[in-house]
């Protein structure tokens, strides 16, 4: 299959900015032409990533943002995989350039987020698994999360410090990156003063929900090898949206009960490896290989769950790793180097495509303060909610 | 007294003696649990049976996490005034090969539980309406 090629990046900063996701879309999207030195009417395709709390036009995305640009005739997508709704969409869009269709596509996501915890959709559903496990279980996120913590706790001897220096290493990450939300530093102390809100996790464990936009512009590499900026090209090697095997064993957010293993052959990964383990395949490439990651942690916890997912270490070693500095800037493989969602906050359709303008700002080596050094492969990583896998890998 | 109510229709019983149990689904063809059961089919791909029996669930297990919750979620979660702080436990059942949530009985010190531990199923209040009082599954140390 010919290879994707990544022309252009460009994002709205991550806030509480109170306004239409729209306008946040309109300016990543613009930021990437921009930088990809094309215009609006260059783009042959728009896949773009459904926002669920923002009516109508958060439902048909693809639409709204080209409608916002000004209509050219474009053809579009929109897509839905909760926290993977970036990814199905780049995905999407570089099906189209793979097929022919197109030789440049933009992709979008853009969120404006309500304050406090995600709830499901109003009304009384008894038949929605989201609905189930708030209204009997007052099972939230960060419910999971803390599950998820308590259980690395338990199984490998994790501390609350542990999670503690995740928070440090991102917030000293995140200081210098002009889209972040948060451009602070955390220390031992003012953690330790942080409400808990699902025990072991207090609130700066847990990423908070946020408004923001991210785009890329996207290319076949017949239609980069033409440009005279080939030095800043990305190539896009692999991008997985696996969904789970049969028996899901493990936890996974919103259901009230996992797969049962009676009468049917455990997969031969788990979820999560999985995904990674499909774009590893893809790009012909191994954990070994990575100069950064960029790993969706939606709690610090999660982010050392991530560590042996990806592969960087195995199973229960995450703790060690990350105290060795490997994954802090100047370390081995630095994850994170963007300040994570411990730095932004999360805009759920925006956050797998800024994952990828990371990766793009980083193997370009226009990362500034928070370069990693030789960037040449990068891999970002994430999981939507109902069983969706979203991982990139991204070389130079 | 109002009579009592499951919080939702179908997922557990109350037994006469105070106990409760979990019903789910069970597949004849391979044996697999479904919880709760929600469809009328198989959802193993290897097997695609067309019906699943009501099954009772085990009401013992061995806790595999948990946690407390010191804030209150959004609705529809139904959290009462003065909020109460509660736990929630992912107990694995061992027959069934799977991990079933519920929130821990009240009263539980989550300070005191460890991973492995023996857990039973009980049921408790959840809320009240004008008519009826609102049940649900709980976990509890047994
Ligand atoms: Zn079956």
């Amino acid at each position: 299959m010919s290879e994707v090629v990544v022309l252009g990046a460009g994002m709205h900063p991550w806030g509480k900015w109170g306004r239409n996701f729209v306008e946040y879309g309109v300016v990543a999207a613009r930021a990437a032409l921009a930088d990809a030195g094309l215009g609006w009417g260059d783009v042959g395709f728009l896949a773009a990533g459904n926002t669920m709390r923002n009516g109508y036009p958060g439902y048909v995305s693809g639409s709204t943002f080209a409608q916002s640009l000004g209509w050219q005739g474009t053809r579009v997508s929109s897509s839905f995989a909760a926290c993977a709704s970036g990814a199905v969409a780049i995905d999407s869009a570089r099906a189209q350039i793979q097929a022919g269709r197109c030789d440049v596509a933009l992709v979008v996501g853009a969120d404006t987020a309500p304050k406090g915890f995600f709830g499901p959709l109003p009304g009384v559903r008894p038949e929605d698994p989201d609905w189930i496990r708030f209204h009997v279980l007052g099972a939230t996120n960060p419910t999971y999360f803390a599950l998820y913590a308590r259980r690395r706790m338990e199984a490998y001897g994790a501390t609350t410090d542990d999670f503690a220096a995740v928070k440090i290493k991102n917030s000293r990450h995140g200081l210098e990156n002009p889209n972040a939300r948060y451009r602070k530093e955390f220390g031992a102390a003012e953690i330790a003063e942080s409400p808990v809100v699902a025990d072991p996790l207090r609130l700066v464990d847990i990423c908070a929900t946020s408004d923001g936009a991210a785009a890329l512009v996207l290319a076949s590499a017949e239609y980069a090898a033409r440009r005279a900026d080939r030095d800043r090209h990305v190539r896009i090697a692999a991008i997985s949206t696996v969904t789970p095997r049969y028996p899901n064993t493990y936890l996974d957010m919103p259901d009230i009960a996992t797969d049962s293993a009676v009468g049917a052959a455990l997969p031969e990964r788990s979820f999560r490896d999985s995904i990674a383990h499909a774009a590893y395949e893809e790009a012909g490439l191994g954990p070994g290989d990575l100069s950064l990651a960029e790993v969706y942690d939606l709690s610090t916890a999660l982010e050392l769950d991530w560590y042996e997912n990806i592969g960087l270490c195995g199973e229960g070693e995450a703790e060690a790793l990350l105290r060795s500095g490997a994954t802090t800037l100047g370390g081995r493989v630095p994850v994170n180097p963007s300040g994570g969602l411990a730095c932004f906050g999360e805009a759920i359709p925006a956050q797998a495509i800024a994952q990828v303008v990371e990766l793009t700002t980083q193997l370009r080596g226009e990362a500034g303060a928070r370069q990693v050094d030789g960037a040449r492969v990068g891999l970002s990583i994430n999981q939507g909610l109902f069983g969706h896998g979203s991982c990139v890998i991204a070389t130079r | 007294m109002k009579p009592r109510r499951p919080v939702v229709e179908g997922y557990f019983e109350e037994r006469a003696d105070g106990s409760a149990v979990l019903v789910g689904g069970r597949c004849d063809a391979c044996g697999a649990y479904f919880f709760p059961k929600r469809f009328s089919f198989c959802r193993n791909p290897g097997c695609g049976a067309p019906d699943l029996a009501d099954v009772e669930l085990s009401t013992r297990g061995t806790l595999w996490s948990f946690t407390d919750n010191r804030y209150a979620p959004p609705p529809p979660y139904p959290a009462a005034e003065p909020f109460e702080p509660y736990g929630v436990a992912a107990v694995a059942l061992e027959a069934e090969q799977m991990v079933v949530l519920g929130q821990l009985a009240r009263g539980t010190d989550v300070a005191a539980l460890h991973a492995g531990q023996a857990m039973e199923l009980c049921a408790e209040d959840l809320y009240e309406t004008d008519d009826a009082v609102v049940r649900v599954w709980k976990w509890r140390i047994a």
